[in-house]
């Protein structure tokens, strides 16, 4: 079985921040970047379903050359190959741009699964899988919390999940795009010698083309201002003060 | 090609609570106003769609109940070819993110998810939306050259009044090509266990408590002050509390006289849980954390040092 897996390399700002590139984004001397933490799990379910049943696991990710280095963490957890999609021209903040040009790569390798993370931590869309899916032209189902691969065939078994906590059981048959919740294993780290290998490893660069364009400019980025309209009372003095104001409004409610 | 369609879902027999918040939206977008509802069971939901500000309704009827994101997004596409609108607009929520994006991939839409602010300016939509964590919101802009969707953030419109009548209804065909490729097999109850929903005050960590050791303190205090514990989603992912602990738009959704959240930074997923409690005490380290938007109390300080003094003082 072959799987893909679209990973994200996200961007973490700190809490004082100054905007570059004509304010249309963060400068990038007040950010750091790394694998977005549900990707880590969609590496772990691929692994898993690799180490059960045979083949192999492709990471993917759209993105400048600072992104290999999340491509390079998921080969240290025991991804097979990975492989960079990307064009100057490439807006990594219109995901319908970024999906086709990740499909251009993943039509190529003719995957029986792709997986990707339920949301980027930075872009926070839920939206990069449900519009490969289409790019590609298979279903997809979203929010997974168990993914089970039907022994011999392409049949796949997903639990998803609703707001309220409501989960529904779905069937479908492979190549689909599958979104992975948190929670649904434990990601692995990857030993000593799987890091130094990945120190090493070749990763192409798939250049998306048109597939790239996008329909969205980013005119601006800003800081809201704060507090959404109540008024909030800031406890001064240090954490002595702190806990006899909370137990005094708790006090207040009982 | 102008005006817009509102796209809602029935959950349970219902519209989405939503609902008049997008109508809202829309009208301040501007031009017609159309609401567009898909379901098995539409003449259940036609009462509720009569609201200020919608000048039409279209209407799909599915074959089946539940909830089919493929199904959902043929209709979707049926009505958008019906009403020629220049603006979609759907709630953001897991149901309509399931298709929103695959939709405007199709029909080469312009498209943003999770948007808190839409307006017009010199013949193109603007968009805002949240990026890094919510503390760094970008503006958007769409050309005119196509139809642009968006879904947005619920909570952020006021809601829309209720009008007297619905309005004149429409009903649009779905082609005998529309099928799913995804088969409904059942659907699984949330886990019981805590009763969270009864609590006058709950106690709720986040990553913030750093490692498992640390929330027996917080239970300690919790359990002292009568207080429920919750948690943020994380924490259960980590397995360090039952799910039956998370609040959250896929935990469990509480109104208690008090809401206390212990390093937990605000995410529109732990907010849709616990924003409506009537008073909200948010302690993180960050000053500019987005919990401190919806909080009546802050502190700025480091939890452990908090429960610290509250076990000493209890
Ligand atoms: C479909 C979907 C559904 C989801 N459902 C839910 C849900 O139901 N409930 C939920 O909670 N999440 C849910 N999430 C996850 C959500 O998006 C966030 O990732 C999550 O709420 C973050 O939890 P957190 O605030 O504990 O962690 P973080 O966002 O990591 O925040 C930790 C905070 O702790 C602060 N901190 C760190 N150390 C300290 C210290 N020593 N003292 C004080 N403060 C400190 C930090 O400044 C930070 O603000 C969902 C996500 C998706 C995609
Ligand atoms: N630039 C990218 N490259 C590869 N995968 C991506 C990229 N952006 C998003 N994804 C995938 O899509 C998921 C959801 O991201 P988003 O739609 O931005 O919330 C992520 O968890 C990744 O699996």
């Amino acid at each position: 079985m072959k799987i893909v897996v679209c990973v994200k390399q996200v961007v973490e700002v700190p809490s004082y921040v100054e905007f570059g590139a004509g304010g249309a984004d963060v400068d990038p001397a007040f950010t750091s970047r790394e694998l977005n933490d549900a990707d880590t799990y969609a590496v772990e379910e691929a692994l898993r379903i690799r180490d059960e049943v045979g083949g192999e696991v492709v990471v993917v990710t759209a993105g400048d050359e600072g992104a290999v280095e999340a491509l390079r963490r998921c080969v240290a957890m025991g991804a097979d190959r990975a492989v960079r999609v990307w064009s100057d021209g490439l807006s990594v903040h219109d995901p319908i741009a970024v999906a086709r040009s990740l499909a251009a790569a993943i039509r190529d390798e003719a995957a029986d699964l792709v997986f990707c993370g339920v949301q980027s931590s930075d872009a926070a869309q839920q939206s990069t899988g449900p519009a490969l899916a289409s790019a590609l032209g298979v279903p997809s189902v979203s929010v997974a919390t168990k993914v089970d691969v039907v022994s011999g065939g392409s049949g796949l078994t997903v639990r998803r999940e609703f707001e309220g906590g409501l989960a529904e059981v779905v069937e479908l048959d492979g190549p689909a795009v599958i979104t992975v919740q948190t929670g649904l294993n434990t990601p692995r780290y990857g030993s000593f010698k799987e890091m130094m290998k990945a120190k090493k490893a070749q990763i192409p660069v798939v250049d998306p083309g048109d597939a790239g364009a996008s329909r969205v400019k980013v005119r601006r980025m800003f800081v809201p201002a704060s507090s959404g309209g109540r008024d909030i009372e800031m406890i001064d003095g240090g954490p002595a003060q702190i806990a006899a104001r909370i137990v005094q409004l708790v006090r207040e409610v009982g | 090609m102008s005006g817009v369609l509102v796209v809602t879902e029935v959950v349970d027999g219902r519209l989405d609570e939503s609902v008049r918040e997008l109508v809202t939206a829309a009208v301040a977008v501007g031009g017609p106003v159309t609401l567009g509802v898909a379901a098995a069971d539409v003449d259940a939901v036609l009462a509720d769609t009569a609201i200020a500000g919608v000048d039409e309704v279209v209407t799909v009827r599915l074959a089946a109940g539940g909830f089919d994101h493929e199904l959902q997004r043929h209709a979707v596409r049926a009505m958008i070819e019906q009403v020629t609108p220049d603006v979609v607009v759907l709630g953001y929520t897991i149901r309509a993110a399931a298709y929103a994006a695959a939709l405007a991939e199709e029909l080469g839409l312009g498209f943003a998810s999770d948007v808190v602010g839409l307006s017009r300016d010199a013949g193109e939509l603007v968009a805002i939306k949240p990026v890094y964590g919510g503390k760094v919101y970008a503006e958007l802009g769409f050309a005119s050259d196509a139809a642009v969707l968006v879904t947005l953030r619920p909570g952020v419109w006021e809601q829309a009044e209720v009008a007297g009548a619905p309005a004149a209804v429409r009903e649009v065909a779905l082609g005998g090509s529309a099928v799913s490729r995804v088969r409904h097999v059942e659907y699984l109850a949330p886990a019981g266990g805590v009763d969270l929903k009864r609590a006058d005050v709950i106690f709720s960590v986040g990553r913030g408590v750093g490692a498992k050791e640390n929330i027996e303190k917080f239970a300690e205090i919790a359990n002292k002050l009568g207080a429920g514990l919750g948690a943020s989603r994380p924490l259960v992912d980590s397995g360090w509390l039952p799910a039956a602990h998370q609040v959250g738009q896929t935990g469990v959704s509480v109104k208690p006289k008090l809401y206390v959240a212990f390093g937990i930074s605000g995410a529109l997923q732990h907010l849709a849980g616990m924003s409506g409690s009537k008073k909200i005490i948010a302690i993180n380290t960050d000053k500019d954390a987005p919990i401190f938007n919806v909080a009546d109390v802050g502190a700025v300080a480091d939890i452990l040092e908090v429960a610290d003094e509250l076990k000493a003082l209890i």
